[in-house]
């Protein structure tokens, strides 16, 4: 006796629109029954994660702020993978934009540079994320080398890359040695949007990039392209599509926007370089563009629903003493509820009594 | 915008205050920790300090802490949420914190900051830190006696003046024992990562360490010296437990008093921005028990530690001779400077390495 996925013959429209809203519902019921064991009120809990954190304006700044990155490089990563070209690399390239947009607020520090700096700092940034996306790809298509492992080891050497620069040639000179530039000049900085907030024009381009990112899938060829690419490698070949253009082209476009998200984190809510400047984002995003179904609208909300959770998660902590490691577990129950319904809408669970049945299920 | 913005914190104030009027007006004390508070190490011993603050004055305060806050951007919005808690005096315990600590404190004046092994302050931020140069120095000497090979492997965690400076402490000791002593060391790029740690710790002994000692805070490295039968220092906290035959004394970060005197005088109004930097006379650290030494060793190292405490004994006396040969300026009389020691950017001579970004 043995227990098999089934595919299922038809699939439910509507099942497939409630699917994470069930999922949702599944975690708030599986941490209510966490918090009454860890003798929390459930209630006061939940008021702390998901109401408490959309109630003030400086909450929802701070939750756009955490959601701005995420976005950005989750909108790119959707693309990829719908295309079937699989970066993990996005942290990597999240740093080398960083470092190359830094470059140019290091060189102009202390000189009277105009207002082309901050313009240059995100152009050479959006640049270089996607030149160092495109090794990853090109050895793909050139050599058929596993992506996957390209891309995520390169993650590692962008990482040692900046932590050379900042204890080396780009060190502040005022700092004890220890490893930082020197804060960033005000041309060189990305502008808030609210005086005394934290809120930055990251967050409008992050916007910007969604609805470009919608227009692309669903009103041009390209967009089309990328999708049957990835949902009918044998049709798209038929059609006469590129398929190794396209994991070229999704590659360099997902590389400039973790680069440029990688330098407006730097230059906004930073302020300098240095080591540490991402906590993951980059692996993060991975989540919210799954979590969002490669669709750009749904990676908006996952991603600012992934941001209230860490912000909801802190104030828990401050407001009923509730570990982080909650907020940890919360957050891959969720992740696991979502793939279990989506997994659960396609296929169905079958008990198979024979091995005949079993090679007619798997066939 | 502002202004509605003003009104609505006015608002959520009075609503506050209205709703913790039963908590009796209790001082709110916030912590914002690096690691994990079972990190056994660094985190830990911060945490030790503020279980002693609760245990000392707990009728007076609340306290609330955030652990595992990445140095970051995330910093900043970690603190700004305990200062929005309504904590009125924030202890952030990292370095990496100075400056994400220093733009909360200058939005928020009336709130104090007190930010570990920094050199930023505000006149509502302090900074305080330990002289823990002077727990290596005494290692160092103990190193030098009990290392046959004459090789001492060291696991430094980044280049910054503190790490530097406890290098140098260590290797100026052990030349005073054993002129030819060698020190390997491995830079980890990491205060908390126990499989790092592990593989440098095993990286320095097949190198021919067979003393351990570590800038980093989990007790990874002590086991691995423990099960190779090589001897080694614990590091922020007691770890003899992870090498009841191995450990020869561990640096104590016992931040409990200095927690409990500012606390206090926060209650008293007295509170205002300094800069503690203190050493083993003051008890910002102490020294575990010296063991796995035989008797004249262990005698060494409580006479050093006396004589250090006394003030009769400095880690940094002239003259001292750079890397390069040439002798280090002695901007403090008959030793180096505070400033010098907390701005340490160069090795002693006798240390066989270069040191990064130079």
């Amino acid at each position: 006796m043995q227990l098999v996925l089934e595919k299922r013959a038809e699939r439910s429209n509507a099942i497939a629109l409630v699917s994470p809203l069930i999922a949702i519902g599944l975690t708030i019921v599986t941490m209510v029954i966490l918090f009454a064991v860890l003798g929390k009120n459930p209630l006061l809990a939940l008021q702390a994660y998901f109401i408490a954190p959309l109630t003030d304006g400086y909450s929802l700044q701070e939750i756009a702020v955490k959601a701005t990155p995420l976005v950005m490089i989750a909108i790119g990563l959707s693309l990829c993978y719908l295309a079937n070209a699989w970066n993990i690399g996005a942290e990597g390239q999240f740093l080398i934009g960083a470092v190359a947009g830094s470059w140019i607020a290091v060189k102009t520090q202390g000189t009277d540079a105009g207002a082309w700096v901050l313009p240059a700092m995100l152009v050479l940034a959006a640049a270089a994320g996607a030149l160092y996306a495109l090794i990853p790809a090109i050895c793909k298509v050139k050599f058929g080398a596993s992506e996957i492992l390209t891309s995520l080891m390169l993650v590692y050497v962008a990482d040692l890359f900046l932590d050379y620069l900042v204890r080396g040639p780009w060190r502040d000179p005022h700092g004890f040695n220890f490893p930082t530039t020197a804060e960033f000049d005000p041309v060189a900085t990305v502008p808030l949007l609210i005086e005394g907030g934290r809120l930055h024009l990251g967050s409008i381009i992050a916007l910007l990039v969604v609805a470009a990112a919608a227009i692309l899938l669903g009103r041009t060829i390209k967009g089309f392209e990328i999708r049957v690419v990835g949902a009918a490698p044998r049709a798209a070949r038929f059609g006469g599509f590129n398929a190794n253009q396209l994991v070229i082209l999704t590659f360099a476009v997902s590389g400039a926007l973790a680069g440029l998200a990688g330098i407006i984190e730097v230059a906004g809510p930073i302020g300098h370089l240095q080591p540490g400047i991402s906590p993951g984002y980059g692996f993060t995003a991975i989540i919210v563009a799954f979590l969002g179904r490669l669709n750009p609208l749904g990676i908006l909300v996952a991603g600012l629903f992934l941001a209230l959770t860490f912000i909801g998660g802190e104030q828990a902590q401050i407001a009923m003493k509730i570990p982080l490691d909650v907020t940890k577990v919360f957050q891959g129950i969720l992740l696991f509820y979502v793939l279990a319904c989506d997994s659960l809408i396609l296929y169905r669970f079958k008990l198979v009594f024979s091995n005949r049945q079993v090679a007619r299920g798997a066939g | 915008m502002r202004k509605s913005l003003l009104a609505l914190a006015a608002g959520l104030l009075l609503a506050g205050s209205v709703s913790a009027a039963s908590a009796a007006d209790k001082l709110k004390v916030g912590f914002i920790y690096l690691g994990p508070i079972g990190d056994l190490g660094w985190t830990y011993q911060h945490d030790v300090g503020r279980l002693a603050l609760v245990k000392e004055l707990g009728d007076k305060i609340e306290t609330t802490y955030l652990e595992n806050v990445p140095e970051g951007p995330d910093a900043e919005r970690a603190i700004e949420q305990l200062v929005r808690a309504g904590n009125k005096l924030i202890f952030t315990t990292s370095f990496g914190y100075m400056d994400p600590t220093l733009k909360v404190a200058k939005k928020y004046p009336n709130v104090h900051f007190e930010h570990a092994t920094g050199y930023k302050r505000n006149p509502n931020m302090s900074t305080y830190s330990a002289k823990w140069y002077q727990g290596r120095y005494i290692q160092g000497l103990i190193a030098a006696k009990m290392s046959k090979s004459g090789v001492l492997g060291y696991i430094g965690s980044f280049p910054i003046p503190e790490v530097v400076s406890g290098i140098n402490a260590t290797i100026l000791a052990a030349q005073t024992i054993n002129p030819n002593i060698k020190v390997k060391i491995i830079w980890a790029n990491t205060w908390f990562d126990p499989g790092k740690e592990a593989d440098a710790a095993k990286a320095l002994i097949d190198q021919g360490a067979d003393v351990i000692m570590q800038h980093t805070d989990s007790p990874a490295a002590m086991q691995i010296a423990s099960e190779r039968g090589k001897l080694a220092f614990g590091q922020d906290s007691e770890m003899i437990k992870f090498g009841p035959k191995t450990q020869l004394t561990s640096i104590l970060d016992t931040w409990g008093p200095y927690y409990i005197a500012r606390v206090k005088a926060e209650l008293d109004g007295t509170w205002k921005s300094e800069d503690t930097w203190g050493g083993l006379d003051s008890h910002m650290f102490a020294m575990a028990p010296y063991t796995n030494m035989p008797d004249d060793v262990k005698k060494m190292a409580e006479d050093a530690q006396a004589a250090i405490t006394a003030g009769k004994l400095h880690p940094f006396k002239c003259p001292i001779v750079g890397q390069d040969g040439k002798p280090v300026e002695c901007k403090g009389g008959d030793h180096l400077d505070d400033g010098q020691i907390l701005g340490m950017n160069f090795y002693v001579k006798g240390i066989d390495d270069k040191l990064p970004g130079k």
